[in-house]
């Protein structure tokens, strides 16, 4: 198929059944623990508003969450299936870390999961918010493991070669691996942004069309609190995991910054466009701000660090794409501290929920946190190539031996498959959004746990007589 | 002695697979089963069941995988490229079948029907392809070195897809008898009457397989009719009787919970019947647990938590289980 080699064909299928996976999770773990925040809210007020927004975003994230589950079954079985070779060169060190990800993440979230989405008539108020509670937990568990795998891939340690074999020789270096902490950091509040950043955009839609109640008003103002506090606090993340980056990975940090060559003890510009070449070994029309790339990548104004060149042709990351994705991911994160920014200066007049430029511009940032996030593992997924295990195995040794025919048959399933059921995810989605939140009828929470009389644990709902009626019949 | 905690991470692997069996197997079962159940309320009733529970259900998968990964990281890489195909058709109705939980409750009238096409198809495609790994793994896996040494259509075999519809009727049979214990009335007695034959279609698949395999399979023939192999081995025929023969019985009074445990009794006798013919072999014929064992440093460390997890998570996933009992009403507890 278009000529391409099975490598070729595999890399694309892992980096399109990725790319798709990764927004559902980004997402995920974010509701997750926005919603465990509006339960508590609702536990502690007794606000009806709290209660219509939890299950608000309860429906929507049900969709991202099945949307997350199916995808990532298939990441599970990719690593054997495409790349046979890496599974078994560096099995015995990822695979615990994968498997512990199942036992304590997966199955917690999964085993609570029924209950946070259809045991509200049939457990009580606590064990409900416990189970929300466990999902949320489930999710953040699951990004530390998973994390805690992709880290030790890109900055191997604890680990000796036997046999031509990679084997664990230090499991606690292996996991807090030089790269892991920044890592986990950074994307955790990825997430957390990218959810704030939907909520808001959903506000702010229902906020442009006139339908601006109270439930809309308090998760946009939720939304905006977020991302003035996180987006500059994932600024300095992001810095403190570039600094990492030049200590362990210096090519891709040349790469993404198009840096071929010092000059003699010129400092680095900050380059705000160019064209990096491969064949050329040059940044070609390159505009930048002098010396601040030194501050930047060394905090002193007139550091260097190595330029491409001084790496081997064949161990090299592609500078042109990781030149602009690195700018993309950045740029956005400067608009978000931006959004942030006014979000406060229009609190402080008190026309947060009014002004139509700034709602705007919060509904067309609703996808810039997840394009951020696309855009950030692209940086550092290209940017460690040619390896896969970093300095160690080599991408092009890691596929299984599969010819191109299957391959090319399971890329072409599995893009119809997912533009098709993704694609009617997101749309469904959408609806939801645009239905807004409804008022809850919280009559239909029992009295206390499965069946049986407690004193009621909220505030301010009355539990009526029918409610334990109604439960028979509910299911 | 010392302790061989290679075997006991082949128990571990045998028990997630199982545990995947029985528990997607039910749930699969409900999305084939949808054809004979047009009525939208009954189909709404017959998901619902299934709902709150299907995740955890198909979680065991990713552990059967990720802990194969972990434990025989060989055995991980020669099965998964050597089921390169028919594991990517069970992927894909995964995915169909799993978004249709959410999707068809969000679906208007019009769109309805491309999810109940997908949860039936994706179900069925799921179920089918797992027999057709199961069947071209049980015939034997080439291998030369560490790495998968056959072709890629391999599958296309008339044992393996044989197998694939032995296992299409066996989620079957357990996604209807679930129904029986899950559901009242009408769709009750519609699922009552469909287990029976379905019990006859896979005693009659059980039947195909035992005398198949033993034909086709020298090494298995060996170990089944060898002595004292033949002595031990003896019950099982008689247990699977056994269990057939209470299942249809207690499908011709009132039943509630029985057909159920019967199925999945007759189920674990095939799942540990097969499990005993390919014993000590991790990848049927040449590579044995041992073999493929990952360093013990990686087996100690993965086993420790697990010791200590899966009591956990079978205690939590009893108490989903257990929120969720009784009959699923018709007013549907979807929201």
């Amino acid at each position: 198929m278009f000529g391409l080699a099975a490598l070729d064909l595999a890399r694309v299928q892992f980096a399109f059944t990725m790319s798709f996976h990764i927004m559902f999770p980004a997402i995920t773990i974010g509701l997750a623990s926005y919603l465990a925040v509006l339960e508590l809210c609702w536990l502690k007020t007794g606000r009806q508003v709290f209660v219509d927004l939890y299950h608000f975003w309860l429906k929507i994230f049900a969709v991202c969450f099945g949307m997350g589950v199916v995808s990532g079954i298939v990441m599970a079985y990719q690593f054997g299936t495409n790349w046979s070779y890496f599974s078994e060169y560096a099995g015995a060190i990822t695979g615990p870390l994968l498997a512990y990800e199942v036992l304590t993440a997966f199955f917690l979230e999964a085993g609570f999961l029924g209950v946070m989405l259809f045991g509200w008539t049939r457990v009580g108020p606590g064990l409900h918010f416990l189970a929300t509670c466990m999902v949320a937990l489930g999710t953040l568990i699951s990004a530390t493991w998973i994390l805690g795998s992709n880290s030790w891939m890109q900055t191997p340690q604890g680990y000796a070669i036997v046999e031509g074999r990679m084997v664990p020789v230090d499991w606690l270096r292996i996991i807090f691996n030089p790269s892991f902490p920044y890592r986990l950091v950074h994307m955790s509040i990825a997430a957390f942004l990218s959810t704030a950043l939907f909520v808001g955009a959903s506000a702010a839609w229902h906020l442009l069309k006139g339908r601006g109640n109270e439930a809309v008003r308090t998760m946009f103002s939720m939304a905006m609190w977020m991302a003035l506090i996180v987006a500059p606090i994932q600024a300095v993340v992001g810095d403190m995991h570039g600094l990492n980056t030049l200590q362990h990975q210096p090519a891709k940090i040349a790469a993404l910054e198009g840096h071929w060559q010092n000059e003699g003890k010129e400092a680095l510009p900050l380059l705000l466009f160019g064209i990096p070449s491969m064949e050329d070994e040059e940044t070609k029309f390159a505009i930048g701000i002098p010396r601040v790339g030194s501050w930047i990548l060394t905090h002193t104004w007139g550091g260097q660090i190595k330029g491409l060149k001084e790496f081997p042709k064949g161990e090299r990351p592609n500078s042109l794409i990781i030149f602009w994705s690195f700018r993309v991911m950045v740029g956005l994160g400067l608009l978000m501290i931006a959004l942030g920014a006014w979000s406060l200066w229009l609190r402080f007049k008190k026309r947060l929920y009014e002004d139509r430029r700034f709602l705007k511009l919060a509904m067309w940032m609703g996808p810039a946190g997840l394009l951020a996030v696309l855009t950030g593992w692209i940086t550092t997924e290209v940017g460690r190539q040619p390896w896969v295990v970093y300095g160690v195995l080599r991408t092009a040794d890691a596929a299984s031996k599969i010819s191109a025919g299957p391959l090319a048959l399971s890329l072409a399933v599995f893009v119809v498959a997912y533009l098709f059921v993704f694609g009617v995810g997101i749309a469904y989605v959408l609806r939801l959004v645009r239905k807004g939140p409804q008022a809850f009828d919280t009559t239909r929470i029992p009295q206390g746990g499965p069946g049986r009389g407690r004193t009621p644990a909220r505030p301010l709902s009355v539990p009526e007589a029918e409610a334990s009626a109604n439960e028979d019949n509910l299911t | 002695m010392d302790f061989d905690i290679t075997a006991v991470w082949a128990a571990i692997i045998f028990f997630s697979v199982f545990m995947y069996v029985v528990l997607d197997g039910f749930d699969l079962g409900i999305g084939m089963l949808y054809p004979f159940v047009p009525a939208k309320r009954d189909r709404d009733a017959m998901m619902n069941s299934v709902a709150p529970i299907w995740d955890g259900n198909e979680t065991w998968l990713v552990l059967g995988g990720e802990g194969l990964l972990a434990a025989f990281p060989v055995a991980y890489a020669v099965i998964l490229p050597g089921l390169y195909l028919p594991l990517i058709f069970m992927l894909v109705g995964l995915i169909f079948r799993g978004v249709a939980f959410e999707f068809r409750f969000k679906a208007n009238d019009r769109e309805r029907p491309i999810w109940d096409l997908a949860f039936m198809g994706g179900s069925m495609t799921a179920a089918f392809f797992q027999g057709v790994s199961l069947g071209a793994f049980l015939s034997g896996i080439p291998v030369s070195g560490r790495s998968y040494a056959g072709g890629p259509l391999d599958w296309f075999a008339p044992f393996p897809l044989a197998a694939g519809c032995g296992v299409v009727i066996a989620y079957a049979l357990l996604g209807a008898t679930w129904l029986v214990m899950k559901t009242e009335g009408e769709l009750y007695e519609r699922m009552k009457a469909l287990a029976r034959p379905l019990t006859w279609l896979l005693l009659a698949a059980v039947a195909v397989v035992s005398v198949w395999t033993p034909l086709s399979q020298h090494q298995v023939a060996e170990r089944w009719f060898s002595f004292p192999n033949l002595l031990i081995l003896s019950p099982v025929p008689l247990l699977v009787a056994a269990s057939s023969f209470w299942l249809l019985w207690a499908l011709g009074r009132d039943p509630h919970r029985q057909p159920f445990l019967a199925a999945l009794a007759l189920v674990l006798l095939g799942f540990t019947g097969m499990a005993i013919s390919i014993w000590p072999h991790i990848v049927p014929p040449a590579i044995t647990i041992w073999e493929a064992a990952a360093p013990r440093a990686t087996q100690t460390f993965a086993l420790v938590g697990t010791l200590i997890v899966l009591p956990l998570i079978l205690a939590y996933t009893g108490w989903a289980y257990y929120v969720f009992r009784g009959k699923v009403g018709e007013s549907g507890g979807y929201h």
